[in-house]
């Protein structure tokens, strides 16, 4: 059998990058999260925030250190499959990810030891500021790994001799043509993604009637919070949209399956994308929907897939579905959300069951869309490593096909063994609920009637 | 300034890789010394005495791969292709022996993952082990790329340096115990660190033996004169350090042991730098034919030099926030 080293280098980083994305979009809104408890809690001194905080806490921890060994596997990875990238860009991304290392690897890990086990060995203040503190390192780490990725798919502030960068300005580096919209709207993305794993929390706990007190103010928390978020996600994303068309063409080209330039351009709400033949099949299209989101204009143009060969154009069927389902979870978002608020202004938020038993299965539904984000903006960006300057098949590492395959199959195996017992361990910790132990203040909100052991078994069908 | 600022660099990564190999070595060597607890309680209190800072131990070894994309892009690219399955496997460990902390906490029964934690631990410090010796031994290099095939780092050498290091590692974590745990651990980590230490001088006679033999330029390094006048101390120091450690055991004291196994490791650590330097790719690349650009050098140093101090005043912080030793049946969260 014959291995191709290239494709094999892309499987495995894609592979072990989707692994890694999951955690820290759950962590950088949990953190937040987490802080704005604690602080509710330092202003108000309600038990309940104390609860939850802690609770989260547990969860937060197990979700942190998949995020955290998983992360380190990619830094390396830089070396391992993308060698001859390393050595074209080092100059350039070298400090972005040192930087990263410094202002927010040591901060987060640091203060995370104090917010696991201080506790009882620290002040009120200290605990609550290293909750904050670990909250801006994730967001701090957000900025530059963004600022790295951006550079790939917008470069600027450097020049090439003999094809290695070298940086001439590292504020327009760092601050990149698409950096500011791509942060805003992976930020958001991971906060929303929180939002809905909040509310999905909340609702189990309603639907069980278990923590009645605990799981309303998580459903208020999050829903008020979604209700903001999403709605300014899909705004946020319109203008990453627009930025993409002016410096990425051929990629938002693909996300609509847009092939003649020379033609306003419909909304496929379904097409399957004939990658040989350069056209549409099955098309189910908004006529000159694409045109209108793009251009604001009706009859509005902008480059087809046509237009560049076919050797310089991304996979289209990919970026075209991962697209979708994005779109798709995003408007989901946007309905639950504000169908959530409006239950909450007319009162009947707590007793709407049906609302209440979808929101509690809708935990995942966040990391869906950010997993379809990443495909839609990384596989658009294919064949180039480095927009416009570098391609992927010119930057791997010379490392033997066989090589990575086998490694890749010790990376699905070892992560398959070690996602499945996490969500597995999350879900259990979520089915106990915010119950703290001995040395918690307990507030029991258990209802007479439902034994604890048949509520657990209840909401524990909540989640998986 | 294209002359000194790869040699600073070369300091930089040097001390991240020796905090690295220091404070994430002892921590390995919990987990190599777990199958020794008599059950999960007395792993319970182990697992205590470090895991308010293993995360940050281990962002060292990010640092050290950071620091050399940074510094050395071209290194990097030579030598992360050069023991890619070594890396991989290391990083495959440390994902079972990192979610290990969480895990065992969480699950219903502890020893799987204690398992998980032993054999991860363990094969980390193995991998790291066999990459430190394949370094020393030199990688095969044309056109400024790795030219060698991906079982190279596979030698009788590799595999010794492996089992050194899992020796270091055992001998750091076991001093920790005697310093951090009391009661029945506390009295079996101070046996376990004069065995260790025993096989830690052994490893490193073998190693200061067999490398002038393999490698001429190591021997020439060491040897030739006037070098032999200024560097016959380190051996002698090293032997003085060793009998000091073993005294701090026998004498039962709590931290001198630990300091001196740190002491120890240092100076092996030097002992390697005076051996190799300034060869960052023994035996053809220097820190001067890998730098990155001064300029992205500059950028990198300013920022190290105004953060590591903050850094490292919140690692003391915490250090001293769980000071004091972990007692017996104190377990975890």
């Amino acid at each position: 059998m014959e291995f191709d080293p290239v494709l094999l280098a892309r499987l495995q980083f894609a592979f072990t990058i989707i692994f890694h994305i999951i955690f820290p979009s759950f962590t950088i809104g949990l953190s937040a999260y987490i802080a704005t408890l604690g602080v509710l809690w330092l202003k108000s001194g309600e038990e309940r925030f104390q609860l939850l905080m802690r609770f989260w806490v547990k969860i937060f921890a197990v979700s942190f250190a998949m995020g955290v060994v998983s992360g380190i596997v990619l830094s390396y990875q830089f070396g391992t499959n993308w060698s001859r990238f390393s050595v074209a860009t080092g100059n350039v991304l070298g400090p972005l990810l040192g930087y990263e290392v410094l202002t927010a690897f040591f901060l987060e890990a640091t203060f995370l030891g104090i917010l696991l086990f201080g506790f009882s060995k620290v002040p009120r203040w200290l605990y609550v500021l290293s909750a904050t503190v670990v909250a801006i390192g994730t967001m701090i780490s957000a900025f530059w790994i963004l600022a790295a990725n951006s550079w790939m798919q917008t470069p600027a502030g450097h020049e090439w001799k003999d094809g290695i960068a070298y940086p001439l300005d590292w504020l327009r580096i760092v601050f990149n043509p698409s950096f500011p919209y791509r942060f805003a709207h992976m930020l958001n993305a991971a906060y929303l993604t929180t939002a809905f794993v909040v509310i999905a929390v909340g609702a189990r706990f309603l639907v069980a009637e278990r923590h009645i007190a605990e799981g309303r103010t998580m459903l208020r928390m999050g829903i008020g919070l979604a209700a903001i978020l999403a709605p300014l996600q899909l705004v946020i994303g319109d203008q990453h949209g627009l930025n993409t068309l002016k410096h990425q063409p051929i990629k938002v080209a693909a996300m609509e399956a847009h092939w003649e330039g020379s033609k306003p351009a419909d909304f496929h709400i379904f097409a399957w994308p004939d990658e040989k033949a350069g056209t549409n099949r099955y098309e189910l299209s908004i006529p000159k929907g694409a045109s209108l989101i793009l251009t604001h204009k009706m009859n509005g143009l902008f480059p087809g897939l046509l237009s560049v060969a076919a050797k310089d154009r991304p996979p289209v069927t990919t970026v075209f579905f991962a697209f979708r389902i994005m779109l798709a979870v995003g408007f989901f978002m946007i309905g639950a959300a504000l169908l959530g608020a409006f239950f909450w202004w007319r009162g009947s938020l707590f007793e709407t069951r049906w609302y209440l038993r979808a929101m509690a299965h809708s935990w995942w539904i966040g990391f869906v869309a950010v997993i379809a984000g990443w495909v839609v903006t990384e596989s658009g960006r294919q064949p180039w490593i480095v927009y416009g300057v570098m391609r992927t098949a010119d930057a791997t590492s010379p490392v033997p096909g066989a090589t990575i395959a086998g490694t890749l199959a010790l990376f699905i195996v070892a992560y398959g063994i070690v996602f499945s017992f996490g969500i597995y361990y999350m879900n259990r910790l979520i089915a106990k609920g915010p119950d703290l132990g001995p040395d918690a203040v307990k507030e029991k909100s258990e209802p007479a009637g439902i034994s604890p052991i048949a509520s657990t078994k209840d909401a524990g069908q909540g989640i998986v | 300034m294209e002359w000194y600022l790869p040699l600073i660099w070369a300091g930089v990564i040097g001390v991240a890789v020796a905090m690295y190999v220091v404070m994430d070595g002892f921590d390995l060597g919990i987990g190599i010394l777990f199958p020794f607890a008599r059950n999960e309680t007395e792993r319970d209190q182990m697992m205590r005495s470090i895991a308010p800072f293993w995360d940050g131990n281990e962002t060292w070894l990010v640092l050290g791969g950071a620091g050399l994309f940074v510094a050395f892009p071209r290194a990097y690219a030579v030598i992360m292709p050069a023991f890619y399955l070594p890396v991989i496997v290391m990083l495959v460990a440390l994902v079972f022996r990192g979610v290990a902390f969480e895990f065992r906490i969480v699950s219903h029964s502890k020893s799987g993952w204690s398992w998980a934690f032993v054999v991860g631990s363990t094969l980390a410090a193995f991998a790291q082990g066999v990459i430190l010796g394949g370094m020393i031994q030199g990688i095969k290099v044309e056109n400024g790329a790795y030219a060698g095939g991906p079982y190279d780092w596979a030698t009788p050498f590799g595999l010794l340096c492996g089992l050194a290091l899992i020796a270091g590692y055992g001998l750091l974590g076991a001093t920790w115990l005697v310093m951090k745990t009391e009661g029945a651990i506390a009295v079996r980590a101070r046996r376990q660190s004069k065995v260790f230490l025993v096989a830690v001088l052994v490893f490193m006679a073998a190693v200061s033996l067999w490398t002038p033999l393999a490698e001429a330029r190591i021997a020439e390094r060491w040897f030739s004169l006037p070098n032999f006048y200024y560097l016959w101390p380190v051996p002698s120091v090293t032997a003085l350090v060793a009998l000091g450690c073993w005294y701090g055991i026998k004498k039962e004291r709590d931290a001198p042991p630990f300091l001196a196994a740190i002491a120890l490791f240092m100076l092996g650590y030097l002992g390697l730098v005076i051996s190799n330097f300034p060869y960052l790719v023994p035996p053809t690349l220097t820190v001067w034919d890998t730098a990155a650009a001064p300029s992205s050098q500059i950028f990198m140093l300013v920022g190290t030099l105004l953060l590591l101090p903050f850094v490292l005043g919140y690692i003391v912080l915490v250090y001293w926030l769980f000071r004091g030793k972990v007692r017996e049946g104190e377990s975890y969260h």
